[in-house]
């Protein structure tokens, strides 16, 4: 048994008692059954965890428990425990913010029902996007011009030249230093007032859930399979919203994933829709497949405007819906989505608990077995000597217009339908923009027509521009 | 902004002695943050501040941007308010060469229940002071201060 003094801001929890008699053997004990007594006091006591709130002091006598065995600290018979809480404070964030945040800010606080609680919260809130190429980039200027408090950006890449045709957060003297150092010094020239941390690295199933953890919305802007999968696991684990997007080519696509609706239910996730990926190589990414520049303009931007919406609490957001908008037609579409009960992830019955091998999942690994190489030097070494072999261009027509090396030209789609072209009696060099599909090609005609004498050209046209014939022109 | 309808609309009453007993360690205390606790009584929507006692900021570091009070006073605080007959009402801490206004910090470390009146201290100088109360929201509403009416 012990006397528990209950200070003044929380008697009115305890019907106005200031002592209360509670039996237990240990500090842990006697919260405990305090909290059971007590509902209303539990959440200013403990924290979602079940801890004691680190603003909360618990005394035994003249003694915090910090000092004795934290709540394992034992309790004699008359015992007093005094529930201590911490007086802080201090000017240190001044009004939130400063004379010339809320000038700058001033768009946003007029309107009605945006106001300076919304401009508080987007101040407070801390958002991480993965990925800082053609969707990141407007997605991470309006974000900053907005005010987003805190803003983290994942990105393993360097800043190419090929890059500036949409990727508008950088520019020439930017080229070859890692993009995510370009966009902080962007984001910063444009909105002092704010924090950028950068993370110069791949998101991996190893960091994900650990950097998730640091912030409230995660955006997507990635192009690939396994990282999609990856970004949309983790936020579901680590209980984060997600705002999705993807675009290919004239077709975009937004969502919000996993965002708990007013009654804590959580919105529908990426898994939902996809349990499983497609066959690798089905669907190609940007770099393979073209993306018309404005289009990730349009499509990061209104990511940005949903994780605005997610912050602020203003609007309804895309949870439970998919939008998707195709630049040739103008068409914009937007289907309802529902949870799945199959979903592996949060389903009825999980099968997902942590995260796994994305690239495996993907079939990136399996499928992806090695081809024979050849370096843009050794090919030009057999050029030089005269050696016979037969180069081949995988690519399309319009790429080939544009600059090519001279090889035959049999683009990817019709390798199957043209493969008595390609030669049996001498090396065959296969070559592409940067490799990808060059080796796809390689493996059908290996799998399909038992070709043995068949070489991958490392790095593609591109690749062999810069080693042999920087003359060229390159895209 | 649009009012809730859980937001209090209550006032607080400061007695002259402890009015000019906040004012003069907020000002002496200057360019530090000063900290204490008021005492008084509570009748439906009127809080009366009776008295106040003065407490070490226990920051440790810069104290012109924060302030601190240890558990040990606190604690001092409650025999004080039980001893005298008085309810502990809340505390006043300074922003020196800042407004009256509760920053993010005061708001995260706020009780409920508690008035927290603010003095601004411009250059050395009592410009003004202003108290806040959280709501059920944990948002800070202010208190009107009525330091016109003299309390006995």
């Amino acid at each position: 048994m012990a006397t528990v003094i209950i200070p003044t801001p929380l008697r009115k929890f305890t019907n106005n008692s200031s002592r209360l008699n509670i039996s237990g053997a240990s500090v842990k004990e006697v919260i405990g059954d305090l909290s059971l007594n007590f509902p209303d006091l539990k959440k200013h006591l403990l924290d979602e965890k079940g801890d004691i709130r680190s603003f909360v002091n618990i005394f035994v006598g003249d003694e915090d428990i910090r000092n004795l065995q934290q709540e394992h600290t034992a309790l004699k018979e008359d015992t007093v425990v005094s529930i201590v809480p911490a007086i802080a404070g201090g000017s240190e964030a001044g009004s939130l913010f400063s004379r010339e945040e809320l000038a700058r800010y001033n768009r946003h606080i007029i309107i009605d029902g945006f106001g300076l609680e919304a401009q508080t919260k987007l101040k407070q809130s801390k958002v991480l996007i993965i990925g800082s190429g053609g969707l990141g980039s407007p997605a991470l200027l309006y974000l900053a011009a907005a005010g987003v408090g805190t803003i983290g950006i994942v990105d393993f890449d360097v800043v190419d030249d090929s890059n500036l045709q949409r990727q508008v957060i950088f520019g020439v003297d930017e080229i070859g230093i890692p993009k995510v150092v370009a966009a902080k010094k962007r984001l910063k020239a444009l909105n002092p007032f704010i924090e950028v941390k950068i993370y110069n690295t791949q998101l991996t199933s190893q960091n994900a859930l650990e950097l998730f953890s640091e912030y409230d919305v995660i955006a997507d802007g990635t192009d690939n399979f396994p990282t999609r999968y990856l970004v949309n696991d983790a936020s579901v684990l680590a209980g984060k919203p997600n705002v999705y997007a993807s675009i290919f080519q004239f077709e975009g696509q937004v969502s919000v994933f996993n965002h708990r609706d007013a009654q804590g239910e959580p919105g529908p996730n990426y898994r939902d829709l996809y349990p499983t990926p497609p066959p690798p190589g089905l669907v190609p990414n940007c770099a393979e497949g073209g993306v018309l520049g404005v289009l990730p303009g349009i499509i990061g931007s209104l990511q940005a405007l949903e994780v605005i919406k997610i912050i602020t609490g203003v609007g309804d957001t895309l949870s439970g819906r998919f939008f998707t908008f195709d630049a040739l037609t103008f068409e914009t579409r937007t289907f309802n989505i529902k949870r799945n009960k199959a979903n592996p992830l949060n389903g009825e019955n999980p099968t997902i608990t942590a995260l796994i091998d994305y690239e495996q999942f993907c079939g990136v690994k399996a499928v992806e077995r090695p081809v024979k190489e050849i370096s843009a030097s050794q090919l030009y070494d057999w050029q030089v000597k005269g050696e016979p072999f037969q180069l081949i261009d995988v690519r399309e027509q319009s790429e080939y217009d544009l600059v090519n090396i001279g090889g035959e030209l049999i683009p990817l789609g019709t390798i199957g339908e043209n493969a008595d072209r390609v030669a049996r009696d001498r090396k065959v060099v296969v070559h592409c923009k940067m490799g990808g599909r060059s080796a796809k090609a390689i493996r059908e005609l290996e799998e399909k027509f038992g070709f043995d004498n068949l070489y991958n050209l490392k790095g593609g046209i591109l690749g062999y521009i810069d080693e042999v014939q920087p003359e060229l022109t390159k895209y | 902004m649009a009012k809730s309808s859980n937001e209090y609309y209550s006032m607080l009453q400061i007695s002259d002695s402890a009015l000019e007993n906040m004012i003069n360690d907020a000002v002496s205390s200057f360019p530090d943050e000063c900290c204490g606790f008021m005492f008084g009584t509570e009748d439906e929507d009127v809080r009366k501040v009776r008295e106040i006692t003065i407490v070490a900021n226990a920051k440790e570091g810069d104290k012109r941007r924060r302030f601190q009070v240890s558990p040990v006073d606190y604690m001092k605080a409650e025999h004080y308010a039980e001893a005298n007959g008085f309810l502990l009402l809340g505390i006043y801490h300074s922003h020196p060469n800042h407004p009256a206004i509760p920053s993010e910090h005061d708001r995260v470390a706020a009780q409920p229940y508690f008035s927290y009146v603010i003095l601004s201290i411009l250059d050395g100088v009592y410009a003004g002071l202003r108290s806040w109360r959280l709501n059920e929201e944990a948002l800070f509403v202010e208190e009107t201060i009525n330091d016109h009416q003299t309390i006995q």
